[in-house]
C-alpha cells in the first residue's frame, strides 16, 4: 500500500484529531492504479507551524483551514507554492465566499471542504484530490520518459552522423597531406570510400526523414484503394540493380490483382525496405521471394531470403532505432538503422504487426501484416 | 626511409574498415610494415604465423571485449611485444579505461590505452616510445 504524507492545519483540536482519525483509517482504491492508498496523518495548529513542517517534509496532501490565528490559511498557500504533481491542496472553511475561492484556487488549492462536514464529505472530497495528485505524477512520469527517449535518440542519431563525417575527415587529410606519396592507388581506394560513407549518410537522412514524417503525423496519408501487386512490382524493379550485383534472383509470388485501402508510398517503402534488407543480407546468387496474400481483411507480405540469417537473440533485438546486428558477416553492409523501425511504424498505422524467423546461414522471413479494409480518405 | 628488411611490423586490428585504411597509411609512411585484421578471429589465426614488433587493437569487435581477450593472447606468447588499445568505447560509453593504474594493469594486458578518434602524430610518438625508437 502507498501511503500518502498528509498534513492538517487547524487550530481547533477537535477538528485536527477528528480528520486523522477518519484518514488514518481511510484506504482508497483508485481504477486506474493497480495500488491501494491510505494515509499517514501529521497535524498542525497554526500557519507557522505548517511552514515549518511543509519545509521539513513536503506533505502529498494538505489539508489547509482558511482560518487560521495569526497567519490565514491563504497566505499559507502564498508561502508554500506547490506544483500540481507535487502537492494537492484542501481548504477547509467555514465560510466560503467567492472571493477567497478564487484566491485561494489562484494560490493552487484544489478543492474545498466546508466546516462542519461528515466523514462521508472528507473522504469524498479527498478521494477526488488523490486520484487528481496521481494522475497528474502519471502525466508527469510519462512526460519525463519521453523526454527521455528522445533525448536517446539524438544522442544516437548525432553519434551516426559523426562517424562517416570523421571517416570522411580523415580521408580528406590523408590525401591533403599526400600520406601514400604517389601511389594514387590507394588514393582511388580513399575516394571510393568517401564516397560509400557519403552514400550511407543520404540513405540513413532520408530514412530520418521518412520516420520524423510519419511520427510527426505530417506525411498526409492518401488513403485509397489500390492494388497492391502493382506497388510490389514497382518495389522490384527499384531493388533490381542492387540484386543484379549480387546474382540474387528476387520472385513475386502473388495474385493480380490484391485490392487495399492504402497509401501507396507507405507500401512502396515497407516493401523497399523488406526486398533490400532480403538483398543486402543475402549470400551471392541466393534468392528472395516475396509472398502477397489476402485473407479477408488482412494482406501478409513476407520476404524470405537465403541469406546470413539471425540467431534468437538477435532477432529479439532487431526492431529498435539504429539497432544494426554487428558481426562478422554483416561488417560490410551498409544500413542506416532505421528501416525496419520505419516499417513497424507504419504496420501500426494499419492496426498491423511485422514479424521475423529467422536461422543462422540458411535465411530469414520477415511478414508485414496489415489491414485491408481502413477507411478511405 | 628505413630498408624493407629493417622495417618494424605493426598488427592492426580493428573491424572499422576506414579506421584501418587509414592507420595503415599513416604507419606504412612512418616506415613500418603493417598487417591488417578485420576480426579478433583473423588476428588470432594471423598470430599463430607472424610476430609483430607492436600491436594496435580494437576493443569491440565481433565480441565486446575482443580487444582485451587479443592483448592477453599477444602478451602470453610474445611478453615483450607492446599492445595499444584503441577504442571509442569512452566517447561512446563514457566508460573510463587507462593502463595507467595497478589494479588496471593487473586485468588490462595493454601498455597504453588510447580513446577514438585517435590523432595520428600522438598515435605515432606513442609507437615509438614504446618501441624506444
Amino acid at each position: 500500500m502507498q501511503k500518502l504524507q498528509t498534513l492538517v492545519v487547524d487550530d481547533e483540536p477537535g477538528m485536527r484529531l477528528g480528520i486523522r482519525k477518519v484518514l488514518s483509517k481511510y484506504t482508497l482504491k483508485l481504477p486506474d492504479v493497480d495500488e491501494e492508498i491510505g494515509f499517514e496523518v501529521d497535524l498542525a495548529e497554526s500557519g507557522e507551524e505548517a511552514i515549518e513542517k511543509i519545509g521539513a517534509n513536503r506533505p502529498d496532501v494538505l489539508l489547509l483551514d482558511y482560518k487560521l490565528p495569526s497567519m490565514s490559511g491563504l497566505e499559507v498557500l502564498e508561502k508554500v507554492r506547490a506544483e500540481d504533481s507535487e502537492m494537492v491542496i484542501i481548504m477547509i472553511t467555514a465560510y466560503a465566499s467567492l472571493d477567497t475561492a478564487v484566491s485561494a484556487i489562484k494560490r493552487g488549492a484544489f478543492d474545498f471542504l466546508a466546516k462542519p462536514f461528515e466523514p462521508a464529505e472528507l473522504k469524498k472530497t479527498v478521494s477526488k484530490a488523490v486520484q487528481n495528485l496521481i494522475l497528474a505524477r502519471q502525466v508527469r512520469k510519462l512526460e519525463r520518459e519521453k523526454h527521455q527517449v528522445r533525448f536517446q535518440f539524438i544522442s544516437v542519431l548525432g553519434h551516426e552522423l559523426k562517424s562517416p563525417l570523421n571517416a570522411i575527415e580523415g580521408y580528406l587529410n590523408i590525401m591533403h597531406d599526400r600520406i601514400a606519396g604517389d601511389d594514387l592507388g590507394s588514393y582511388d581506394q580513399m575516394i571510393r570510400r568517401s564516397q560509400v560513407r557519403i552514400q550511407g549518410m543520404r540513405k540513413m537522412i532520408a530514412d530520418l526523414l521518412d520516420l520524423t514524417r510519419i511520427e510527426s503525423g505530417q506525411k498526409k496519408r492518401e488513403l485509397s484503394e489500390q492494388n497492391v501487386f502493382t506497388i510490389a512490382k514497382t518495389a522490384l524493379e527499384t531493388v533490381q540493380p542492387s540484386a543484379d550485383e549480387k546474382g540474387i534472383t528476387v520472385n513475386l509470388n502473388a495474385h493480380d490483382p490484391i485490392m487495399m485501402n492504402c497509401d501507396s508510398g507507405e507500401i512502396e517503402i515497407v516493401l523497399n525496405n523488406l526486398l533490400s534488407n532480403g538483398v543486402k543480407y543475402n549470400r551471392e546468387n541466393g534468392k528472395v521471394d516475396l509472398v502477397i496474400k489476402k485473407n479477408k481483411n488482412l494482406v501478409t507480405f513476407s520476404a524470405t531470403d537465403t541469406g546470413i540469417g539471425m540467431t534468437k537473440e538477435e532477432c529479439d533485438r532487431l526492431f529498435g532505432e539504429f539497432v544494426r546486428i554487428k558481426n562478422a558477416k554483416t561488417r560490410n553492409i551498409l544500413g542506416s538503422g532505421l528501416g525496419l523501425s520505419i516499417v513497424k511504424k507504419i504496420a501500426a498505422m494499419y492496426s498491423g504487426s511485422v514479424s521475423v524467423t529467422s536461422t543462422p546461414d540458411i535465411g530469414s522471413t520477415f511478414t508485414v501484416t496489415l489491414q485491408s479494409d481502413l477507411p478511405i480518405s | 626511409m628505413t630498408k624493407a628488411a629493417t622495417k618494424k611490423t605493426i598488427l592492426l586490428v580493428d573491424d572499422d574498415i576506414d579506421f584501418l585504411i587509414q592507420t595503415e597509411a599513416v604507419l606504412q609512411k612512418d616506415g613500418f610494415q603493417v598487417i591488417r585484421a578485420e576480426s579478433q578471429k583473423e588476428a588470432e589465426e594471423l598470430l599463430q604465423n607472424i610476430k609483430p614488433d607492436l600491436a594496435i587493437l580494437d576493443l569491440m569487435m565481433e565480441n565486446f571485449d575482443g580487444g582485451f581477450a587479443l592483448a592477453y593472447h599477444v602478451k602470453k606468447s610474445n611478453p615483450g611485444v607492446p599492445v595499444i588499445i584503441c577504442s571509442a568505447v569512452t566517447s561512446e560509453t563514457g566508460m573510463q579505461f587507462d593502463a595507467s593504474t595497478e589494479e588496471e594493469r593487473s586485468w588490462i594486458k595493454a601498455d597504453l590505452f588510447i580513446p577514438k578518434p585517435i590523432r595520428h602524430e600522438q598515435l605515432l610518438r606513442e609507437i615509438h616510445k614504446l618501441l624506444k625508437d
